[in-house]
């Protein structure tokens, strides 16, 4: 009996393997943007049956040392990559990594205030100085100043940040280092930093959770994860001095300014961004597309898709709390499609 | 009070409290089988055996892919894993010496204590890299090294525990070592060994660390075992910490479906035993 | 009569299944795989760490900071947050455990027995991620709202009772931990209980002990090394144990007294770094704290492996 199980099961295996593979397309990388992703390719899969492209989310960093090693056929990343880790690619893979923004998203502070109702306003400095560790109570004169007539409580602030290495902390320690000098040469920009104080958290649940559940706490999470779990986030003091919330229009905003001074590679910050209703924590988030791709189907695949992604693609973004591209990125991504080769 | 009462207060009292030690620990479990049906049975409907994932905010997606990938990613580490724990096992009860086996069941037994997380990142370093493609193979592969020492224990185990008068009474009627083994101390053992390899695949089966890493996840199906297979321990990592509401009922439903059928693993692995030993006192 | 002659593909076959060198040749290779995966895996553990190796040397052991942004990596609030919430969670499962495992050994009903021992060991199969989540909704708030206020009420003169409560910490993770642990607690000390000779418990019980007392005092020692081996084989869990952990641990990096602090573990860091850690400094400082993990585990398994030798001098159940 044994015998036969074994052998059927053997049998299966084979099969398993011996079957012709569909064109699969295997592309990893960062969170962040991970919803809108996984509704383009199934969209894009039903549209064209026989492409299948998986994308998963196992985060920036992570995406971008899958493309340097091979095993993925595109990354995505919430950070532009820096020099070195496009020269690792170019010398590991000879081909050189081109980024494709494709939306664009907001970062919010919640919190979870004993008596508190209304919207909170804060200011760069007092957002760093929480995170420092040097605002420590609520009713600090910064917080007030930031907030009059608001009736803040004379309580510890439990401070919670990302313990994962993501994306989303880049973004937000970048916006920090840009508005507080103290934070740029104390802790630093990367997806995972020495926080000063405060409890971390696995993941945006992580911290969602900690602050719902902490009385008195303060975190960031991704707009889209405020908004679907209908969390309270407070207003950000942006470069022109207004307190901006994060939505659909504040965070386009951010990117126009930078869309004017493009760089030919993409890779450019907009935290802290010119405008006066510019919210101060938005960034782009990239695509890294390989600039030769042997696999003529694979090639023919990824830039058929990009382009769908640049035009009915766009349409997706606002129903999940991200923003689409202003059109003077999209055309000018559009010329960067001619350089796969 | 006199000593005999003291001391039989003291049984008393002692003896209650093992008594409430085995109360706490065991209704742990049904904290947890509780938990997981409150919050996830809802979810357990026809199209989570048939359907693939949906995007955030679609209703009516399901996990078959995953429930099918799980299956032959244990598959793989099972067709690689038993030979092994069990030949092994064999040899370090009925062949080795004294230094060989020690030397050999320290290392298993290193390998047990190895964090998941790190069997994973081996796995990804000598299979993924050199494949360039993540892969149901490398995903079985990780799950192996994590069966392999329990069925390695279990195998000699239960082979040591068969009498010697068996193994004498085969060798006195002129077979070799070879065929005492293969029938007579097997067979006696058989019950056992088969137990601790469905313990094994019932700890491989809820492992997420190692696939993570190798089998990746998918949200298609995947046409061979050498791509990215979805599997439901991951896609209960996944969904667990998504900010979707419906995703979140998702993962509770796919960790009732994971217990449930580990529940019936070692339900069988159990059932076997007891029969086994039925049949030998008879 | 002479049985006929056979081909030389059956004498070569024949040879085979007769052939003990064949088999004993076979199964070592079978057995050796096991010990050469083992060295790979050390090995690549050992390449893979020597910039941080170089880079730091022994201090990395002792060094307080974790700091990705400047490359500076110390490994001691890890090594710290792995042993203190591992020897805190094996504090509180052996008590439990091994009382329990009396219990279904000597107290219940066979049936009883068997069925518990089977309830008990299914823990064993609860996927990790179920373990973390279930902590994050049920015990954390059970600990930050009534646990450990009582605790620092009560006990808070004691520097290891201090500090705010968040549920999440130390002890949190302790705890969790020491439910994964029971399983193996559980399982194998009443294995090891049930192989006492009944001729131990009996003596006791005519010399005119109580029931306590036989057991206490005469069946547990002689089981002492079984029921420590299983302590040891529950540490080694303990030691290793990622998701959970990094759900309810709070992976602060900093070295706190207090068992109410969040803190950090070696598991817990590398399943939350390693993913997005692409400077060569900081994932060779991720995969040195899995050598050193794997360092402790040695030392462990070592003490194990050496009182189970010596247990089955005693009690085992051959015939």
């Amino acid at each position: 009996m044994t015998k036969q199980v074994f052998l059927t099961g053997l049998l299966a295996l084979g099969t398993a393997v011996a079957l012709p593979a569909a064109e699969t397309i295997n592309a990893a990388g960062a969170t962040f943007p991970g919803p809108i992703y996984q509704k383009w390719f199934e969209e894009y899969h039903k549209a064209h049956p026989d492409v299948q492209i998986n994308y998963q989310a196992i985060g920036s960093g992570g995406g971008i040392r899958q493309l340097t090693e091979g095993t993925v056929d595109f990354g995505a990343s919430d950070m532009p990559m820096t020099d070195e880790q496009i020269k690792d690619v170019v010398t590991k893979r000879h081909f050189k990594p081109l980024h494709f923004p494709t939306v664009l998203g907001g970062i919010v502070p919640t919190y979870n205030v004993a008596g508190v109702n209304t919207e909170l306003k804060f200011s760069g400095e007092t957002l760093a100085g929480i995170f420092l560790g040097d605002i420590t109570k609520w009713n600090d004169a910064a917080i007030k100043k930031d907030n009059p007539g608001v009736n803040l409580p004379n309580e510890d602030i439990t401070v919670a940040h990302r313990s994962d290495s993501s994306g989303t902390s880049f973004v937000f320690t970048d916006y920090l280092s840009k508005v507080s000098p103290k934070w740029k040469s104390k802790v630093g920009a990367n997806t995972s930093v020495n926080w000063p104080v405060g409890l971390g958290g696995k993941g945006n649940e992580g911290v969602a959770g900690l602050v719902k559940q902490t009385p008195n706490s303060i975190g960031y999470v991704e707009l889209i994860y405020a908004v679907q779990n209908k969390m309270g986030y407070g207003s950000v003091k942006n470069a022109a001095g207004n307190f901006v919330k994060a939505d659909f229009n504040t965070v386009t905003e951010a990117a126009a300014g930078a869309a004017q001074n493009m760089p030919d590679d993409f890779r450019v910050s907009i935290t802290s961004a010119a405008g006066k209703n510019a919210y101060p924590i938005s960034t782009f988030t990239w695509l890294l597309i390989p600039d030769k791709i042997e696999n003529a189907a694979k090639k023919k695949a990824i830039t058929e898709f990009l382009k769908w992604m640049m035009a009915a693609g766009q349409g997706d973004a606002q129903g999940l709390s991200y923003a689409p591209l202003p059109k003077t990125v999209v055309s000018k991504e559009e010329k960067q499609v001619a350089l796969i080769k | 009070m006199d000593r005999i009462a003291r001391r039989n207060l003291l049984n008393n009292i002692m003896l209650s409290l093992t008594g409430v030690c085995t109360f706490l620990t065991v209704s742990v479990l049904f904290v947890i089988l509780g938990f997981l049906v409150w919050n996830g049975i809802g979810s357990v409907d026809w199209n989570f055996f048939t359907k693939l994932p949906l995007a955030p905010g679609e209703l009516g997606g399901g996990m078959a892919n995953a429930i099918v990938g799980s299956g032959v990613v244990i598959l793989i580490a099972v067709v690689i894993g038993v030979p092994v724990g069990f030949l092994g096992g064999i040899y370090l009860a009925e062949f080795g010496g004294k230094t060989v086996p020690m030397m050999i069941r320290y290392t298993a037994d290193l390998l047990n204590g190895v964090p998941s997380i790190v069997i994973g990142i081996f796995a990804w370093t000598i299979l993924v890299v050199p494949m360039r493609h993540f892969s149901a193979w490398a995903g079985g592969f990780a799950l192996s090294l994590m069966m392999v020492p329990i069925g390695l224990r279990a195998t000699e185990q239960f082979l040591r525990g068969v009498p010697n008068s068996l193994r004498e009474g085969s060798l006195a009627l002129g077979a070799s070592k070879t065929r005492t083994i293969l029938s007579v101390i097997v067979p006696a053992a058989k019950q056992g060994i088969l137990t601790g390899l469905i313990l094994g695949v019932a700890r491989v089966a809820g492992e997420t660390a190692p696939l993570l890493f190798t089998s990746l996840n998918n949200q298609f199906w995947a046409t061979s075992a050498n791509e990215p297979t979805a599997t439901l321990p991951v896609m209960i990592f996944t969904h667990a910490i998504s900010p979707y509401e419906d995703w979140h009922r998702q993962a509770w439903a796919a960790g009732l479906v994971l217990l449930a059928l580990v529940l019936v693993a070692n339900l069988a692995a159990r059932w076997v035993l007891s029969r086994g030993v039925a049949a030998q006192r008879g | 009569m002479a049985a006929p002659p056979q081909s030389r593909a059956r004498k070569f076959v024949k040879l085979l299944v007769n052939g003990d060198q064949v088999s004993h040749l076979v199964t070592l290779l079978f057995a050796g795989s096991v010990f050469l995966v083992t060295v790979m895996l050390v090995y690549q553990l050992w390449i893979h760490s020597e910039p941080s190796r170089g880079k730091f040397g022994f201090s990395f052991l002792w060094k307080q900071v974790w700091d990705p942004v400047t490359g500076e990596f110390g490994a001691w609030p890890f090594i710290y947050g792995t042993v203190v919430t591992s020897i805190v969670a094996l504090l509180i499962s052996v008590p439990l455990g091994v009382g329990a495992a009396i219990f279904l050994a000597e107290l219940a009903p066979p049936r009883l027995s068997n069925a518990c021992t089977f309830l008990v060991e299914l823990l064993a199969a609860v996927p990790s991620v179920i373990y973390g989540l279930l902590a994050l909704f049920t015990l954390v708030p059970l600990m930050r709202s009534y646990i450990e206020p009582f605790l620092k009420k009560t006990l808070g003169f004691l520097p290891w009772f201090t500090g705010p409560a968040y549920g999440l910490g130390y002890l949190t993770a302790a705890l969790i931990l020491a439910i994964m642990t029971f399983p193996f607690i559980i399982s194998i000390s009443r294995e090891s209980l049930l192989a006492v000779p009944r001729e131990q418990r009996e003596a006791a019980l005519a010399l005119g002990a109580t029931q306590w007392e036989s057991t206490w005092k005469v069946v547990v020692p002689y089981a002492r090394l079984g029921i420590i081996g299983s302590v040891f084989l529950a540490l080694a869990r303990a030691l290793g144990e990622t998701m959970a952990v990094t759900m309810v641990i709070g992976n602060n990096t900093s070295v706190h007294a207090s068992l109410l602090a969040p803190g950090y573990t070696i598991a817990a860091v590398i399943a939350n770094e390693f993913t997005e850690a692409t400077d060569a400094v900081h994932l060779s400082s991720l995969v040195e704290l899995g050598l050193v993990l794997f360092g402790l585990t040695m030392v462990l398994n070592a003490m194990a492996q050496l009182l189970i030798l010596a247990t089955t001098g005693k009690g085992s159940k051959r015939d």
